[in-house]
């Protein structure tokens, strides 16, 4: 059913993506704006302050927004150029239905009805789970909220998840398992108080750039920099250690410098004493990880994982940092809690400029995973498993518990569904999974497979190419809203400017769809401030607690830090203060982490480990970066980065195009030969579609804890193109 | 008046902490008149062995090459020290000054025959304001500010003064260097590496 209605390069044509370079009318005719919108970027979960400037009722250009505590106007090219996605050629502006050639034009009203009729209709054949829903963590807390509600009162289906599964839920689990809570422990500005940061699997420089300014001012006060990463990213060139950590292997050597930190006498015992739990058994579980016993496994000599471990003990004040590099694994959790114990064990945690925090990477990548779309969640991030914070729900929405559906499957376990004829329908709102989903062959294959398929999307992503219904939906800037920051900062995204043409903001969508299912008394909203109204008093005593925030103390604050649970507290940017922690108990938790391989490790077929992330210019899965001209000039198509080494054992030369071969599947591309990359590692950028896909190599296997793929590590060749070899680039 | 309020306000550029995002280029892409182009560039040193970047932009010299050689006198300095882009209406788009230039800042536009180059945001420094560069820049590779301002918040140190082979050039702008360095040789030759590029060549394979 879903297969492409046309040929992707007629999709190309009509949808793009194209460029977009100049504002509306060319930079000469751009004038002087009418107004400027204070507001955020639209991208990662730093969620810079920026001005949007408009004239005409159409985004023109940015200002930076230098009041703005976090980033004081700094910004990345992303944040710059970000305006480009407004008055673009590819701007879905009405909703469209798929035809034997491609996608006709129909009215709204004629869309709605035909979504809500075929969900009814495959419900009403193969029961209610049949169809399922995605969301995504770009949404602003208000559609992530009522994702969820629409899934579980419109729907009235369980699998509903969102793309934070393939981002936050490692960290999110270890940080629930070990803190009782999931949010970073730390404002950013405590970053620039520490006297020792370490930076585990984060490459800040590209991915959340205006952290770096925060680590530079702990540096320019003689803090040290320690980074863990198989590359050496742009921080990681100045750090004072860098630990070149081979890809998979990061509880080991989170493992071994605990065990160096303990043989210095690093430990905290009267922190551990008072505030955790578990420490005996991980200290027996150590015993296996003295660095001398490790250092082939983690690939890193035991004398500088012993430096790292006196760098952390000896500095009073320390932070710890982790993203992705660490949590994209089949056990990046563990990781997670390997980080975490040592933070702990040092009792290096809960003070001015002494902490940790998780790097969310999502614009909402922090509220999106509080407000109950993700499989297992309810809003208040609130157990969807737990009878009393069921029954808690249930009474606020007027339901009864058992008419809540329970836990869902994971984005990936919904394509395994799709795949297995279980799940025959799906609504798919800011998601580009066929693009940032592992083993891409894997998902083509399940979108078409679909019996309907509904996309609501501003821009005809490469997914929503596959849709049967896609429905114009809103830009960030097109719509009002809160995000929760990487801090933990309930921030306000204000409107700058009206959906175009018949495009809708999502939430209105959203509520005509409930309507249309049957559901619609409890979905009367008049304007996003109401739904935020209904969510803070639904999280009154969650762990994500919001009830005291309001649009007009985030307007006055510059931000309200969660937990904030009356309407005269402040929000607390810190947490654990004084050792206390949020399980019931106020202690933390220790975990003994042992080693396990990756899922995918490198054999004799295939000896190369790939790892794959993010480039500075590009966002996630590219839907709108892909079409912003300046951004794609900076970094136009993904390279495979190799080490010099590597590159003569094969015989490739610099910017020879190489095939890489994984077991599902190959791509094409130029080789990039730097001695900045472990000589066993290759890194290829996945912001990329089709035969430049990454996903094309990487494997469908997950952490059995948080259902995260393992991004991070798969096992490659890489072979020489015959009509290439003999080719030699200067 | 306190000795930083006398003092002039500049550009800082410490390319040890740059990060080559490119968003000093977008942001000066951006600014009022530059139709989108940047006056400042980020460029990788020796990518093969390092991702280390720096920012060209001009240093703004007390005494500027590029005025001197210019055959059309299109290079004013203004009251502040700051050299301007080339008058539109005088430059020839010769091409003099992009080769007299010891930074290898001017670029010359093929379409309009006209030299462009950084003038410091002239619309916005002269209301207060940094240039959008400095004010975007996420790792504080540009810092736009006074002398004592730098000194007071970094531990490398701002050198205006460079030679080149012979001659001696004192800028407006300042480069950030290690501290006690108080001339800039620029010569030939290697640069030295990283601690962290020494230990990722320690890695186990």
């Amino acid at each position: 059913m879903a297969r492409l209605p046309a040929s992707t390069e007629t999709l190309i044509d009509r949808h793009g993506p194209h460029l977009a370079f100049e504002p509306p009318g060319g930079f000469a005719a751009r004038g002087t704006p009418d107004r400027a919108v204070k507001t955020h970027c639209c991208f990662c979960g730093q969620q810079c302050g920026v001005q949007l400037l408009v004239k005409d009722e159409r985004v023109i250009g940015v200002e930076p927004w230098e009041e703005f505590p976090f980033n004081r106007g700094k910004l990345c090219p992303k944040g710059i150029k970000r305006y480009l996605q407004n008055n673009h050629p590819d701007r879905l502006l009405y909703p469209l239905v798929r035809t034997g050639s491609g996608f006709a034009r129909i009215g709204w009203d004629e869309a709605l009805d035909q979504v809500a009729e075929r969900i009814l209709r495959i419900q009403a054949r193969h029961g209610r789970d049949a169809f399922a829903v995605l969301g995504g963590a770009s949404l602003t807390n208000e559609k992530a909220y009522l994702m969820g509600k629409f899934a579980r009162l419109a729907v009235r289906t369980r699998h509903i998840d969102y793309n934070g599964r393939l981002c936050m839920v490692s960290a999110g689990a270890g940080n629930l398992k070990a803190f009782g809570i999931d949010r970073a422990a730390n404002p950013w500005a405590d970053i620039a108080l520490a006297d020792c940061i370490l930076v585990a699997g984060a490459n800040v420089s590209e991915c959340s750039p205006i952290t770096t300014d925060y680590i530079w001012r702990a540096r320019d006060r003689g803090a040290r920099l320690i980074v863990i990463d198989p590359r050496l990213t742009p921080i990681a060139r100045t750090a004072d250690l860098f630990l070149p950590v081979k890809p998979g292997r990061d509880a080991a050597l989170m493992n071994a410098i605990l065990h160096a930190v303990i043989r210095l006498g690093g430990l905290d015992h009267d922190f551990i004493a008072a505030h955790t739990t578990g420490f005996e058994a991980l200290r027996d579980a150590l015993d296996a990880f003295a660095p001398e016993r490790v250092e082939t496994l983690v690939g890193i000599p035991a004398a500088r994982i012993v430096e790292a471990a006196a760098l952390w003990a000896q500095a009073p004040r320390t932070m710890l940092l982790h993203a992705r590099g660490i949590e994209h694994h089949t056990h990046g959790v563990d990781n997670v809690l390997a980080c975490i114990n040592l933070v702990l064990a040092t009792g290096k945690i809960g003070k001015p400029g002494c902490g940790y925090a998780t790097i969310t990477g999502q614009g909402n990548g922090q509220g999106a995973r509080e407000h109950g779309q993700r499989c297992n969640q309810l809003p208040g991030a609130r157990d969807i498993e737990n009878p009393e914070h069921r029954a808690v729900v249930a009474e606020r929405w007027g339901v009864s518990p058992d008419d809540l559906p329970g836990k869902g499957a994971t984005a990936p376990q919904i394509v395994e569904k799709i795949h297995a004829g279980e799940i025959r329908g799906l609504l798919s709102l800011c998601f580009n999974p066929l693009v940032s989903l592992p083993d891409a062959a894997y998902t083509q294959a399940a979108l078409e497979r679909l019996d309907c398929f509904v996309a609501i999307d501003f821009f005809l992503s490469e997914t929503a190419r596959h849709a049967d219904l896609v429905l114009p939906g809103s830009l960030q800037e097109e719509d009002e809203g809160t995000v929760t920051s990487v801090e933990g900062r309930v921030i306000r995204i204000r409107q700058a400017v009206a959906p175009p043409g018949e495009a809708r903001q999502d939430w209105r969508i959203i509520c005509a769809l409930a309507e249309r299912l049957g559901g619609g008394e409890r979905f009367q909203f008049a304007a996003p401030s109401e739904i935020f109204d209904e969510l803070r008093k639904l999280s009154a005593g969650g762990t994500a607690d919001y009830a005291g925030i309001t649009y007009e103390k985030i307007d006055r604050q510059m931000g309200v830090f969660w937990p904030c649970p009356d309407a005269d507290h402040p929000g607390t940017p810190r947490l654990f203060e004084g050792g206390r922690f949020g399980h019931p108990d106020g202690r933390a938790r220790f975990h003994a982490i042992d080693y396990r391989p990756p899922a995918e490790d490198v054999d004799d077929d295939y000896p190369v480990i790939l790892t794959t992330g993010r480039v500075v210019s590009q966002f996630l899965s590219g839907n709108q970066t892909r079409r912003i001209g300046p951004l794609v000039e900076l970094y136009p198509e993904p390279r495979v980065e190799m080490h010099p080494r590597l590159a003569a054992r094969l015989g490739i030369a610099d910017g020879e195009r190489v095939r890489v071969v994984s077991r599902r599947g190959a791509l094409e591309l130029a080789a990039h030969v730097v001695a900045t990359i472990r000589p066993d590692t290759v890194f290829i950028p996945y912001h990329w579609p089709g035969a430049q896909s990454a996903n094309r190599l990487t494997v469908r296997a997950y952490d059995p804890v948080s259902g995260i793929p393992e991004f991070k590590v798969a096992a490659v060749r890489i072979e020489r193109l015959a009509a290439a070899a003999t080719r030699r680039e200067p | 008046m306190s000795q930083a309020a006398r003092e002039p306000r500049a550009l800082f550029v410490d390319a040890g902490r740059c990060i080559g995002c490119h968003a000093c280029e977008e942001a000066c892409s951006e600014c009022a008149g530059h139709g989108g182009q940047a006056m400042i560039h980020i460029e990788y040193l020796a990518r093969a062995a390092s991702v280390q970047t720096a920012p060209t932009v001009c240093m703004h010299c007390a005494v500027p090459a590029c005025a001197s050689v210019c055959p059309a006198d299109a290079i004013k300095v203004d009251a502040t020290g700051v050299v301007l882009s080339a008058l539109a209406e005088r430059c020839i788009g010769c091409g003099n000054c992009a080769l007299a230039c010891p930074f290898g800042v001017p670029k010359i536009d093929p379409v309009r025959h006209l030299m462009t180059k950084c003038d410091l945001c002239y619309d916005r420094t002269s209301v207060g304001r940094q240039p959008m560069c400095a004010t975007v820049c996420p790792s504080g590779a540009l810092f736009y500010g006074t002398r004592a301002e730098v000194e007071d918040q970094r531990r490398a140190r701002p050198l205006d003064q460079f030679r080149f082979g012979a001659q001696v050039v004192r800028t407006l702008n300042h480069l950030m260097v290690p501290a006690a360095t108080d001339l800039l040789a620029i010569a030939a030759g290697t640069a030295p590496r990283a601690r962290a590029e020494q230990h990722l060549e320690e890695a186990l394979c």
